[in-house]
């Protein structure tokens, strides 16, 4: 191979330290706006079409960086703006709060694993491997029982051996949305409904290691006697909402997040993960285990997690009682609000955005559901007069994002009201806000499912604005 | 050694209670053998979850004036002297919250809120002091649970706290938790001259 003149690669250095300069020219021009001097315009102009048609662009002329010059590839520098963002005000400190996943800027149903929105309670821990383990315990049931028969403990190698399963499922924060109980607060839809994402995570069954340790036939039993049934309907049989066949969940990250999970969750569908989208944890999202709970509450799929322990009362966490129970408008609360309820919202176009144009346009958007699948998704472009059916983009999975599109027309000086409506696959239809305050006041923070409406203005403009 | 016929019923059994075809026919049948025993003393430094009935609570003996030095060194700057929290800290205690959940401005203090006051031993003894988790020992964590009580009313300045007072003891906020009965709404799903939306307004 011939090697790179160093005349050549003076060259490559120069051409890209002008093009830098030229992009940060061009964007503040965009940011101050207004009069622009003569000279800069044609700069501007120049920055434009230097590369276009018929000019040979720079990076057609000379060679680019060869391979592994990135070990770790990272996004286009132009793409330096899709970032994770946090809202300063929300809570009292970075290390206990929340990030959100720019959804207006992504496509498709993966979330990068870069972008994927964080949650911490006491920071990001950083964990090494080795010296880390999963401990699987339990204790008695009321005649002295032991729950399980055989505590474990697992190293990260231990774990990997198990049979590996791969699967595509969305982790979202109850209190995604829940900053607009009682009016808009929000310019883009990474604040809006950003508190969720999506990967595919690879990891061991919960189901396998409960068995692997041992737990007890008839407890199993008694945990999926409550798979089916209602939290209301276990209460009037006298029976708490597992119907006394609990497991704690706890992290060993800085809070020790813990949270009570019911065990037939797990026996059913939770998993320990050590991979999202195909390489280890982020350690933003547990490396190097978390515990996946498909379609629940995003902080019960327990981070950095390091035990497991059967029990047949609930543990009363602090994140189960004092955070993350819903306060209604008679004072009372509702608690173990587990499932992530069925939800959409258009991503594009979204508020803060845009239309420069007219003519044809393609809306697309996001749904979900904790419930399982999407049945279907319905948009109105009239503030809810009229719907029509959106088509669903294959795959649709459970517990996944789902896209959906439609086209549709717009021109200069028409105001439209978009919204989407989210219908899951056991018939639930996403509610209207005015619904959700009827039913439960403006104090429950969580589990705000609301069709959102992006108010699209005769100039083109995106906003925020709330019907019902 | 296990014994692996009682272990091969189990293991069976789970699997087809769990509707676990895949690993019951994955030729090993038993349990993959990965992993190590645990042993009681291994799991004492980690068992720190507290349930509702308080099996795992530690036992001790303690008063709020015990708590009051250690509140003020290691809570108050977050918290406030009196629980009523600096900034955006969490509130701890605030006269009156009770009387404010089902208002426009909602106060969940320990005392207005919290369900189970074996959940503050538990938290304190887990994830406090914030910058300083995991520190404090258990008479420490009963010091200053004791003292957050009584900055809530619930414990007099000098009154004793101990291991069953502290399981025993009913929050006033307990019987007003209620089970999730979701769904609570009711979409019909109309598909055109649907009824009018209307600007929702802002409630302060």
């Amino acid at each position: 191979m011939k090697e790179i003149r160093p005349e050549v690669e003076q060259q490559i250095e120069q051409d890209y330290a002008e093009m830098m300069d030229r992009r940060k020219f061009f964007k503040r021009t965009l940011v101050t706006g207004g009069a622009l001097a003569a000279g800069a315009t044609s700069a501007l102009a120049e920055a434009q079409t230097a590369n276009l048609p018929p000019n040979i662009p720079r990076w057609s002329r000379y060679l680019g960086p060869g391979v592994t010059s990135r070990g770790y590839g990272q996004p286009s520098e132009f793409e330096a703006h899709v970032k994770r963002g946090n809202v300063s005000w929300l809570t009292a400190s970075p290390n206990s709060s929340i990030s959100f996943t720019p959804l207006q800027h992504l496509h498709g149903i993966i979330t990068p694993n870069g972008l994927h929105f964080e949650r911490h309670h006491g920071g990001m821990p950083s964990i090494s491997p080795e010296e880390h383990r999963l401990v699987i315990h339990g204790g008695q049931d009321e005649n002295g029982k032991d729950l399980l028969s055989r505590p474990l403990m697992f190293t990260m190698d231990d774990l990997q051996r198990f049979p590996s399963e791969s699967r595509i499922h969305f982790i979202e924060c109850p209190a995604n949305s829940g900053m607009e109980w009682k009016g808009v607060q929000m310019s883009s839809v990474q604040f809006t409904h950003g508190m969720i994402s999506c990967c595919e995570w690879t990891g061991v069954k919960v189901s396998t290691l409960l068995q692997e340790a041992g737990i007890d036939p008839e407890f199993v039993k008694q945990a999926l006697y409550a798979k089916d049934k209602t939290h209301q309907e276990l209460a009037d049989e006298g029976k708490d909402a597992a119907n006394g066949a609990w497991c704690l969940a706890e992290g060993a990250d800085a809070g020790a997040m813990d949270r009570s999970i019911p065990l037939w969750k797990l026996l059913d569908d939770a998993m320990i993960v050590y991979a999202q989208n195909g390489e280890a944890l982020r350690p933003e999202q547990g490396y190097p285990i978390r515990l996946l709970v498909p379609g629940f509450e995003g902080n019960m799929n327990i981070k950095w997690i390091r035990r497991l322990k059967l029990g047949i009362h609930p543990w009363r966490t602090r994140e189960e009682t004092s955070k993350y129970t819903d306060l209604l408008e008679d004072g009372q609360a509702r608690e173990f609000t587990w499932m992530q309820d069925t939800n959409s919202v258009i991503t594009s176009p979204s508020v803060g955005q845009k239309l420069e144009k007219p003519g044809r346009y393609e809306l697309r958007g996001l749904a979900w559901t904790g419930r399982g699948t999407i049945r279907r998704v319905d948009v109105s472009l009239d503030g809810g007069r009229n719907w029509t059916t959106a088509e669903l983009q294959s795959p649709v999975l459970s517990k996944c994002l789902t896209r959906f599109r439609m086209p549709f027309d717009w021109s200069p000086g028409q105001t439209m009201m978009l919204q989407s409506r989210a219908m899951d696959e056991t018939g639930f239809v996403q509610p209207t806000l005015a619904q959700l305050r009827d039913a439960r006041g403006v104090n429950s923070i969580y589990h705000k499912n609301a069709i959102y409406t992006w108010k699209l203005d005769e100039k083109g403009d995106l906003h925020n604005v709330q019907m019902g | 050694m296990f014994r692996w016929v009682e272990l091969l019923k189990k293991t069976l059994l789970v699997g087809a209670l769990m509707g676990l075809s895949g690993v019951a026919s994955a030729g090993d049948g038993l349990v993959f053998g990965y992993g190590t025993a645990i042993s009681p003393g291994e799991l004492a430094g980690w068992d720190i979850s507290i349930n509702q009935v308080g099996e795992e609570l530690p036992e001790g003996v303690t008063t709020p004036e015990e708590g009051e030095n250690l509140y003020l060194m290691r809570c108050a700057q977050c918290h406030g002297e009196f629980g009523e929290a600096v900034g955006r800290w969490p509130v701890l205690a605030s006269p009156g919250a009770e009387e404010t959940l089902a208002t426009l401005e909602p106060i969940k203090t320990v005392g207005s809120y919290w369900p189970y006051a074996t959940t503050l031993f538990s938290y304190i003894r887990r994830a406090m002091p914030f910058y300083e988790p995991q520190s404090l020992s258990a008479e420490e964590t009963y010091a200053i649970t004791a003292y957050v009580l009584h900055l809530n009313d619930l414990l007099e300045y000098d009154e004793e706290l101990n291991r069953e007072k502290l399981i025993s003891m009913e929050m006033p906020n307990q019987g007003n938790f209620i089970p999730d009965n979701r769904p609570d709404t009711q979409n019909a799903a109309c598909m055109s001259g649907c009824p009018e939306m209307k600007a929702l307004p802002v409630i302060r």
